[in-house]
């Protein structure tokens, strides 16, 4: 079928002038500043809207295969499309793990026919994500995976590391690793600093992370993986990622969008839904982190969605399952950085389009002949996140009931509509 | 600190404060020492006088909260602690209903949250709750039954705060006043929640000086951010001290790495007569128990002129039922004025 | 607005209608226990005109009140202090002003609860009126007659003043 979609009026942002865009079999066929005469099958007035990229998440948990209580592939894309999103990597971490082409088959074929936006597997790195064994990573790139993760679990020690990463090697696979060493994080859930001395809770030491990074760091080097660092917390680690990519090694990394709003002291009143993997830490931390992502040294910035049901939540902090659903509201967290000045829109833009979509080979951006996909904002209106909102299925949103800026009119994925406001 | 950011440090006490008080400042939670002014610390330490003159009554009752039900959940055992909570609860008049609730037991599928509201529904007014997890007294009162009085018998890490005003209790019978004061804790502080709700009172009732003394794989990760003097060496630590409180150590401290071995706990960090020597010649001894003969303390001090060990029992019974009987009358007055509101409303 | 008695004057009467009374009742050793506060600056001065050899006891009987369903805990308890045995003891409870009596019924449920007294007299420097409960005083100092809003109150201890104050109806 040849649908055709014609945006008119579109503003670019920081830009004074507009664009019409002429879309046709999803591929953006004509992007011009003068308006656009041809007739298609949808026309969309953009007048006041701001047009931007399609949004890349390397790290979303879809919930599917699961039990359905957190969520599944439906609700949770659809949610990221609300987000902006119209890439989302949907992380192993499924029950079963995505360890096997079947799992893979799987996840793609329900979000083939129910998901709005595009749904790239990442494959587990050992079999059930336990860090023993490796798993068919051939077989589960060539299923459609287009990474491979370990979840937040750690390998069970070097050895296996180092042989993972050299087994990736081999087939030129991207291996994205949340790095810790378990021994030292043990049975912590918050950052060992000032709030945990506090309130008695137990900690995660910086080292916990950095010597788990300065590890791995040292092994891609040797074996020549190409390594993604997934979801950093510490300043110390952003230290470490420069250098070595001046030694030229192949390392890129991300950052969750909540550690760059959020530290240790979001947990002082035992909230729990301010617990999660890596912890929230200092506000140097955080400071880093930001410069990290403007100077380019973080490359992008992910979702890390990980929703949950009520009763994940409900009970004392250390035995609350940690995670926020966060997809909804990325965007509008960057801009509230943006608007104290923490960070540029530019390099906002940048680590939620072109630099995860390098980090696993995808085209990026918005030109002719590209892919349609983008989306269609109102910079300036608010909205609050909550349970009548939210499209996904769960509630724990990094700020619940806050005034958020950015509005989502339209989610254009592949030439379709994947989103459009009510 | 972004402005979509969540409650910082400085307001963790604010937060304790409005979660633990009526409108009107009355008391209507114990959980944490955090949030609660130098005035309502006195107050507890005042009403817990005259329960110590109850208690040298031929009947040792009043009838406070005659009718009124506590439940002890202990879901960490503790019989010394729970024993002290039960008498004091009688003592009250109260009906007391002990409750020992393994980890294990709520493992069968019943959460905590369920838990707590079947009790509810049972027309409970107070849980006196012991938990092996930090922040446990916070969620009950804050997301399960915010209309039944909580008092932490401790939560993990986090804090003792009925242990800790005993001791301040002790103090104040002891030494008079809290000013000019200096007092160090000595041991396993990482771990220890009745550490934390001692540092707390100490600073809030104005004592010159919180010495922690232990080495460092017992003290925890940021010791600097609560405002206390550190010392390694027990010798320089018991340098003009008024005060000096002793620590219990665990066993499975060992096991951890954390130590070499009691011998060598007790040689650096042990409060012996030449060690208690070093301090001021009116200094008091206190531990919070159970203690350890030999490992922390030895028999000669424990025994000795200078400890005021003996005198918690009385202390602690008292405390309890100064703060019962203040978080029961703040709930009351809660649910008195609430209801005079919906009557006027309608 | 009422005369106001003197307390020098009603504290003379006070003295002489307990002597009286007491040697009716063929009294010999009383034990004074005022309540606090306005109660124990009487018991004190009744102390010294009677030359009493035993100290005299301070009640606080915020325990004991039947209100605490309704207003909760007095913040400002202080320990009661009652420094001999009451067991076969003729006490004399002493209290400031009588007005519902429920005060009188705390203090004498908390005596209760310090051993089995032979008797217990009650004296008042003021009797009220609008009694709630059955309680008379034994010797009392002065009957007043105020309007339902006003309230009297006796401060010091020096000098001891009556005050009279006016509620909200």
């Amino acid at each position: 079928m040849s649908a055709s979609l014609l945006i008119h009026n579109a503003r670019l942002p920081g830009e004074e002038t507009t664009v019409d865009l002429f879309v046709r079999d999803g591929i953006i066929r004509t992007m011009d500043e003068d308006a656009i005469t041809e007739a298609a099958d949808t026309v969309i007035d953009a007048s006041g809207l701001i047009l931007l990229p399609g949004f890349v998440d390397l790290c979303c948990n879809l919930r599917e295969p699961g039990n359905g209580q957190k969520g599944n592939i439906a609700s949770e894309t659809r949610a990221a499309a609300r987000g902006g999103f119209t890439t989302v990597c949907a992380s192993p971490d499924t029950s079963p793990v995505n360890d096997s082409g079947a799992v893979t088959n799987l996840i793609r074929d329900v979000a083939r026919s129910s998901a709005p936006i595009r749904v790239l597997p990442v494959g587990a790195a050992t079999r059930g994500l336990a860090g023993e064994l490796l798993s068919d990573m051939v077989g589960l790139s060539n299923a459609g995976c287009v990474a491979f993760s370990n979840g937040t679990h750690a390998m069970a020690n070097a050895r296996i590391l180092r042989r993972c990463m050299a087994y990736a090697r081999t087939f030129d696979l991207t291996l994205m690793l949340q790095p810790v060493n378990q021994a030292l994080a043990a049975d912590g859930y918050a950052h060992d600093g000032k709030v945990a001395a506090r309130l008695g809770l137990l900690g995660v030491p910086e080292v916990a992370e950095t010597a788990s990074v300065m590890e791995m760091l040292l092994l891609a080097e040797e074996t020549g993986v190409r390594l993604h660092l997934g979801q950093l917390s510490c300043a110390r680690s952003v230290e470490m990622v420069a250098e070595a990519r001046m030694r030229g090694v192949s390392v890129t990394a991300d950052v969750a969008m909540h550690q760059l709003l959020f530290t240790e002291e979001a947990l002082s009143g035992f909230d729990s839904r301010y617990h999660v993997v890596p912890p929230l830490r200092t506000e140097s931390d955080r400071k880093a982190l930001l410069k990290g992502v403007e100077d380019g040294t973080v490359d992008a910035i992910v979702s890390q969605h990980q929703p949950h049901d009520s009763a994940a939540k409900q009970a004392p902090l250390g035995v609350t399952e940690p995670g926020m659903s966060t997809i909804e509201s990325v965007f509008s967290l960057g801009l509230s950085l943006v608007a104290q000045g923490e960070l540029s829109l530019k390099a906002l833009l940048r680590a939620l389009t072109e630099g995860p979509a390098t980090v696993i080979k995808q085209a990026s951006g918005l030109a002719s002949g590209g892919a349609a996909n983008f989306s269609l904002w109102r910079l300036d209106d608010t909205w609050q996140a909550g349970p009548q909102t939210l499209l996904s299925r769960g509630f724990h949103v990094p700020a619940p009931g806050r005034d958020l800026k950015g509005v989502i009119h339209w989610n254009i994925c592949d030439g379709k509509v994947a989103y459009r406001r009510s | 600190m972004t402005e979509l950011a969540a409650t910082p440090l400085s307001a963790h006490d604010k937060a304790s404060r409005n979660l633990q008080l009526t409108a009107d400042g009355q008391l209507r939670h114990f959980i944490t020492l955090d949030g609660l002014d130098r005035a309502m610390l006195t107050d507890i330490l005042d009403t817990a006088d005259s329960f110590i003159e109850v208690g040298e009554r031929t009947i040792k009752k009043v009838p406070l909260l005659r009718g009124r039900t506590v439940v002890n959940l202990f879901f960490e055992s503790s019989t010394r602690t729970r024993s002290t909570f039960e008498l004091a609860a009688k003592r009250l008049s109260a009906d007391v209903l002990n409750l020992d609730i393994n980890t294990s037991a709520t493992s069968k599928g019943e959460s905590l949250s369920d838990t707590l509201l079947n009790l509810e529904a049972m027309a409970s007014d107070m849980f006196v709750v012991r938990h092996s997890q930090s922040g446990a007294p916070h969620f009950i009162a804050e997301s399960v039954t915010p209309g039944v009085a909580i008092i932490n018998a401790g939560d993990g890490r986090h804090a003792h705060p009925t242990q800790a005003m005993l001791d301040m209790l002790t103090i104040r019978q002891n030494k008079q006043q809290f000013e000019g004061l200096k007092v160090a804790i000595v041991g396993d502080i990482l771990h220890s929640r009745v550490a934390r709700s001692q540092i707390r009172a100490l600073q809030t009732l104005g004592a010159e000086e919180v010495r922690l003394i232990a080495p460092g794989t017992l003290l925890p990760a940021d010791v600097d951010s609560l405002g206390c003097t550190v010392e390694y060496d027990m010798r320089k630590g018991m340098a003009d001290l008024d005060v000096v409180i002793m620590l219990r150590l665990q066993k499975e401290r060992m096991e951890g790495a954390l130590l070499p071995s009691e011998r060598e706990f007790y040689r650096l960090y042990g409060l012996d007569t030449d060690k208690l020597a070093l301090a001021r010649p009116d200094c008091i001894v206190m531990h919070p128990g159970p203690i350890n003969r030999g490992v922390e303390i030895e028999s000669a001090v424990a025994d000795g002129p200078q400890s005021v060990i003996l005198n918690q029992v009385t202390n602690g019974i008292a405390i309890r039922m100064a703060v019962m009987s203040m978080a029961m009358s703040g709930q009351v007055a809660e649910r008195t004025s609430r209801s005079r509101q919906q009557g006027g409303e309608q | 607005m009422t005369d106001l008695p003197a307390v020098p004057a009603l504290l003379d009467r006070l003295e002489q209608g307990l002597r009286h009374y007491l040697n009716e009742r063929g009294i010999k050793r009383p034990l004074l226990v005022g309540i606090r506060t306005g109660g124990v600056w009487v018991a004190s001065e009744l102390h010294r005109r009677l030359g009493l050899e035993e100290p005299c006891g301070e009640l606080d009987i915020s325990f004991y009140r039947d209100d605490f369903s309704r207003i909760g805990l007095n913040p400002w308890v202080t320990p009661s202090h009652l420094p001999f045995e009451t067991e076969d003891r003729d006490l004399v409870l002493v209290d400031d002003v009588v007005m519902s009596g429920r005060t009188i019924r705390a203090a004498m449920n908390e005596l209760f609860d310090y051993g089995r007294p032979s008797s217990i007299s009650l004296v008042a420097l003021l009797d009220m009126g609008g009694r709630e409960l059955p309680v008379q005083p034994d010797v009392c100092g002065e009957r007043l007659n105020l309007s339902p809003t006003q309230r009297v109150k006796l401060v010091g201890p020096e000098p001891l003043t009556i005050e009279i104050r006016e509620v909200k109806a």
